[in-house]
This record gives structure tokens, C-alpha cells and sequence, in this order.
């Protein structure tokens, strides 16, 4: 192993409760922000999120349209595979059942489309059943760009790179795609308490 | 958040190549913009390192340690 | 010459620290004894590795703040806010302790005398670093390439190396300083930040083709950058360097 230098820690990182922290994980107090790309910045009258590809019909919604929706205060922990955990997130965003709810569908595979061309994967039940949203706030106030304002997945039970920042939209797909990541090596499902962070994991 | 440039990398790169790359032309297989490696913008906080045009802001070149291994794909750059 | 630096592999060394010397309240120069050490072009720096007990690592890039004949190795670091590896640099660092590093790293963003000149130097906060080990080699040369150094900080507390600027001001070599905050009282400096304008009332013209050398945030280097190509100078006689936050987390 390496030389150990005297006296460093790293981050503060607290005791570590297993049954709230994934292994591999550490708390952090921040929020890190992660980008593969220069921060979009999409006007709320051009913004849509769209549900597209294997359905039915494709449905759109405009910023006013998708704010009328229910939407729902969700607290959760979120964990990213670069091994920062952050407990208690509170966030305010329409569930996936409701929009996944507009449209008719058999296909068993999501890929979630951003801004800036960000992509990531996901099987359709990992959206279903009040495990997903799309956000659009954060701690009470209106989602910030760099955190992926003005709209992001939130699919917390996953690895935080499937929760797509700047997300315009889904395509369903019969056949799984790979998305940016996951083509790079990260893992196709990226389940934390799994530890699913690469290929093979 | 903004990026920063290509000399971020340069010891990622030196591993990499085998050699000193920042003084290296890169040219953008999208716009065709050609640049130092030192110039290209670079997203470094993420789970792996990307690459970008300066001028287009299209991906240039991804890196990815994993496991130990970095791969590198660069299929955003080309040969000139 | 000394200090030529021959780009290759890259292994991990393990250096002893000797001193360390506050430049200002944030900031230290971390002086190195590391045998071996192969010398470095002035603007290069290198990558540093840090290890904890359980394996846990964060690795920084920092540029080289001494010049090539000075006879040591010199890092300068700022305490960030909220770092990992700066506090742990600059507020727990030991003379005697080790610190592991790699390089000289770096070809692009370097200066030596046979590159010519005029040399235009143009830092923003901590970006003078590299641009402090470009000024002693300019000097270490018999200056003959002449050399001028604009340097943007938020205050005059936050300026590096003021003494050692403070001394060759006083011999007619061209500092300019410009304080973005308070500055003291009977200022006389520039107090905003850099602008098309300050470039040119400072720096030399297009036409007498300057060699530039941009070092500090990615907002200032652009700044900068863009400046310097609307003054109609060669892009290709700008060389930029950013400097930010390189660690995987903020």
C-alpha cells in the first residue's frame, strides 16, 4: 500500500450506521456536484419532459402542465458510487407512477435523456411502485442548475447517476441500452446495497 | 459548474500515453476545432473524466479507472 | 541546463518536507528535500497523494512556486474553504513528515528562455504560483527577456509573495497589482477585476507579439483569454492554465 501521510483523515467521516449507509459509503455534510458537462440552462417556457419510444402514443408536458400534477415531498438517502452518502435529502417532485401513468406500455426498459445528452438506464420497475420522481425542488426551494434544475430524476435506491440531472424526458425501449456510464463500465443496475458500482460487481 | 482544462489532466494523460500530452493537437471529430490537449475543457468530478471540446463542448475523450485500469475512449477525437 | 525535465514515466516519490514558510493567513510555501528529483521547467507541478490509515486517498494537482535553479522543490497552497487535501497541507503538515508526489508534470504551460518573449504574466488569486517559478527564471536568465506581471486578488492580504514582488518592484521590474475588494487606504492600484482595457494599458501590443501566460480560475482565464483576442493578440501566443477544484467531491 501506499505511504501513509501522518495525520490525514479525508472528509470527516462520521461512525457509520449499516442499515442507513450502503458498504463502501461515507456521510457527507455537503453536496458535492459531479458533472460530465457544462450546466444546461433550458428556460422554463422551452423546457418538456416528453415519455416517448415503445408506447402507445408519446405524451409531452410543458413546465405549466407538468407543475400541475400531484406532486409529493420525498425524504431519502442518496448514495453516489464516488462514495459520498447524503442521509436525509428532501425534495419535491411528481412520481413516475403518475406520468409513467399517462401513457400504455409493455416495454421493460427505460432510458431517461437529458440535456446536454447525458443518458442512463434503467429496468421500467425501478421507476414504479413510489421509487421515482422527477424533482424540482430541493430542500424547499426551486432545484438549482448545478444540481440539475430545473428538473432531475430521483431514483434514490439506485446509484445517483441514474438519477438524471436536467432530464427532458424517457424512452422506453424492449431492449436495454446502455447509457453513458454504464457504457464506460459502470453497472448496468447500480444497486448500493450491492455494491453494483462497475461491471461484474 | 465550470470546467477546468486539459493541464487538470496532465499527469492522468502521462499515465495513460506513456507521454507528455498536453502540447499534443487535439482535433474535435464533431466541429473539426483543433487545439492543445491543454485547451480541451475538462469535467473531472464525476464518475469518470470528461473530455470536451473547447469550442463545441462535445465529448472529445472519456476516462475511467476502474478497478485499477483506465480506459479511455476516444473516439471524439480525430486522427488529422 | 539545469532542470530539464524529461518527460517519461511517471512514478510516485516519496518527499520529505523541510519547512514550511505562511505566505498569508490562508496560505504556505511547503518546502520539499526529495532525492532524485530530476528538476522541472519553470510552470509545471505536480500531483500529490495523500493516504489514510484505511487506505482512503485524495490526490491534488499543485504547481511548482520555485524556479528551476533555486535548489529546492516549492509547493504554494491556499486553504480552501471546504478542501480535503488544502487544510490538511497548510494546518497539519510537518517539517520531517513525507508527502508523496509525482512529475515534474506538464509541457504546455511553461516558460524558459529560449521560448523569448516579451513575457507577459497574468495571475488571478493562487495563479501566481506558477507564474512566481516563470518570473525567477526570467531573472535567473540575466532578464533579458523583458517581463511584466499583472496580478489580481481580493485583497492586498491575499497577495502572495509580497515581499519578494515588493523587491523587484523596487528594481523596475513591472508588477502591477489589482485588488478586486477592499483596498487599503491611498491605493494607487488598479481596484477591479482584469478587464480588455487593464490588459492593454498594462501588457505590451499585438504587435510587439508577447508571449502570455494566463494562470488562476476558469472564470478569470476566460476573462482573460478572450481579452487578449479581442486586443487582436495571436491566439497562439496565449497559453492558459485553470485552476480549481480537482478532487472527486467538493
Amino acid at each position: 500500500m501506499a505511504p501513509i501521510s501522518r495525520g490525514f483523515v479525508g472528509r470527516r467521516r462520521s461512525g457509520v450506521d449499516p442499515v442507513r449507509v450502503p458498504p463502501g459509503q461515507y456521510v457527507t455534510g455537503d453536496f458535492p456536484v459531479l458533472s460530465a458537462g457544462p450546466t444546461p440552462h433550458t428556460s422554463l417556457a422551452e423546457w418538456s419532459f416528453t415519455i416517448r419510444g415503445a408506447v402507445d402514443a408519446p405524451v409531452s408536458w410543458t413546465w405549466e402542465e407538468f407543475r400541475s400534477l400531484p406532486t409529493e415531498t420525498v425524504t431519502a438517502d442518496i448514495h453516489c458510487v464516488t462514495k459520498w452518502s447524503k442521509l436525509d435529502t428532501v425534495w419535491s417532485g411528481v412520481s413516475l407512477d403518475v406520468l409513467l401513468g399517462a401513457v400504455s406500455t409493455t416495454a421493460g426498459y427505460v432510458t431517461a435523456f437529458s440535456d446536454g445528452g447525458y443518458t442512463t438506464n434503467l429496468p421500467r420497475g425501478d421507476l414504479t411502485r413510489g421509487r421515482a420522481w422527477i424533482a424540482f425542488a430541493y430542500d424547499g426551494e426551486p432545484l438549482a442548475p448545478e444540481h440539475g434544475g430545473p428538473a432531475r430524476l430521483l431514483v434514490p435506491h439506485l446509484y445517483f447517476w441514474k438519477s438524471a440531472k436536467w432530464v427532458r424526458g424517457l424512452e422506453l425501449r424492449d431492449r436495454d441500452e446502455p447509457g453513458f456510464w454504464e457504457n464506460y463500465g459502470y453497472h448496468n443496475h447500480g444497486d448500493p446495497w450491492q455494491e453494483q458500482r462497475y461491471q461484474g460487481d | 459548474m465550470t470546467a477546468l482544462d486539459g493541464n487538470a489532466i496532465a499527469g492522468l494523460l502521462q499515465e495513460v500515453f506513456g507521454r507528455e500530452m498536453t502540447t499534443v493537437n487535439g482535433i474535435c471529430a464533431s466541429c473539426g476545432a483543433t487545439r492543445p490537449m491543454a485547451e480541451l475543457n475538462v469535467y473531472l468530478r464525476a464518475p469518470g473524466t470528461v473530455v470536451r471540446c473547447a469550442s463545441c463542448e462535445d465529448v472529445v475523450m472519456v476516462l475511467v479507472t476502474i478497478r485499477g485500469i483506465t480506459c479511455v475512449d476516444l473516439r471524439g477525437l480525430d486522427a488529422g | 541546463m539545469a532542470g530539464a525535465a524529461i518527460p517519461g514515466r511517471l512514478n510516485w516519490q516519496l518527499a520529505t518536507v523541510r519547512e514550511l514558510v505562511d505566505e498569508t493567513a490562508r496560505a504556505k510555501s511547503i518546502v520539499l528535500e526529495l532525492p532524485g528529483w530530476p528538476g522541472h521547467r519553470a510552470g509545471q507541478h505536480v500531483d500529490v497523494r495523500l493516504t489514510a490509515h484505511d487506505g482512503y486517498q485524495a490526490q491534488r494537482s499543485y504547481s511548482i512556486a520555485s524556479a528551476p535553479d533555486d535548489g529546492h522543490l516549492v509547493l504554494t497552497v491556499e486553504r480552501l474553504e471546504d478542501g480535503e487535501v488544502s487544510p490538511y497541507l497548510v494546518d497539519e503538515l510537518r517539517a520531517g513528515d513525507e508527502l508523496e508526489l509525482r512529475g515534474p508534470i506538464g509541457g504546455y504551460f511553461v516558460w524558459e528562455q529560449s521560448l523569448g518573449g516579451p513575457l507577459f504574466l497574468v495571475a488571478g488569486g493562487s495563479g501566481v504560483v506558477p507564474l512566481r517559478s516563470m518570473l525567477r527564471q526570467q531573472r535567473a536568465g540575466g532578464s533579458e527577456v523583458p517581463v511584466r506581471l499583472l496580478y489580481s486578488a481580493r485583497t492586498l492580504d491575499d497577495i502572495l509573495y509580497r515581499d519578494e514582488l515588493a523587491r523587484l518592484a523596487s528594481v523596475d521590474v513591472d508588477i502591477r497589482l489589482t485588488l478586486t475588494r477592499l483596498p487599503p487606504d491611498g491605493w494607487q492600484g488598479y481596484q477591479r477585476r482584469i478587464d480588455p482595457e487593464m490588459l492593454e494599458q498594462v501588457g505590451w501590443s499585438p504587435e510587439e507579439r508577447p508571449l502570455v501566460y494566463v494562470c488562476g480560475p476558469s472564470g478569470f482565464v476566460e476573462t482573460a483569454a478572450s481579452g487578449f483576442v479581442a486586443l487582436g493578440h495571436d491566439p497562439q501566443r496565449i497559453r492558459t492554465e485553470r485552476f480549481g477544484p480537482t478532487g472527486s467531491e467538493r
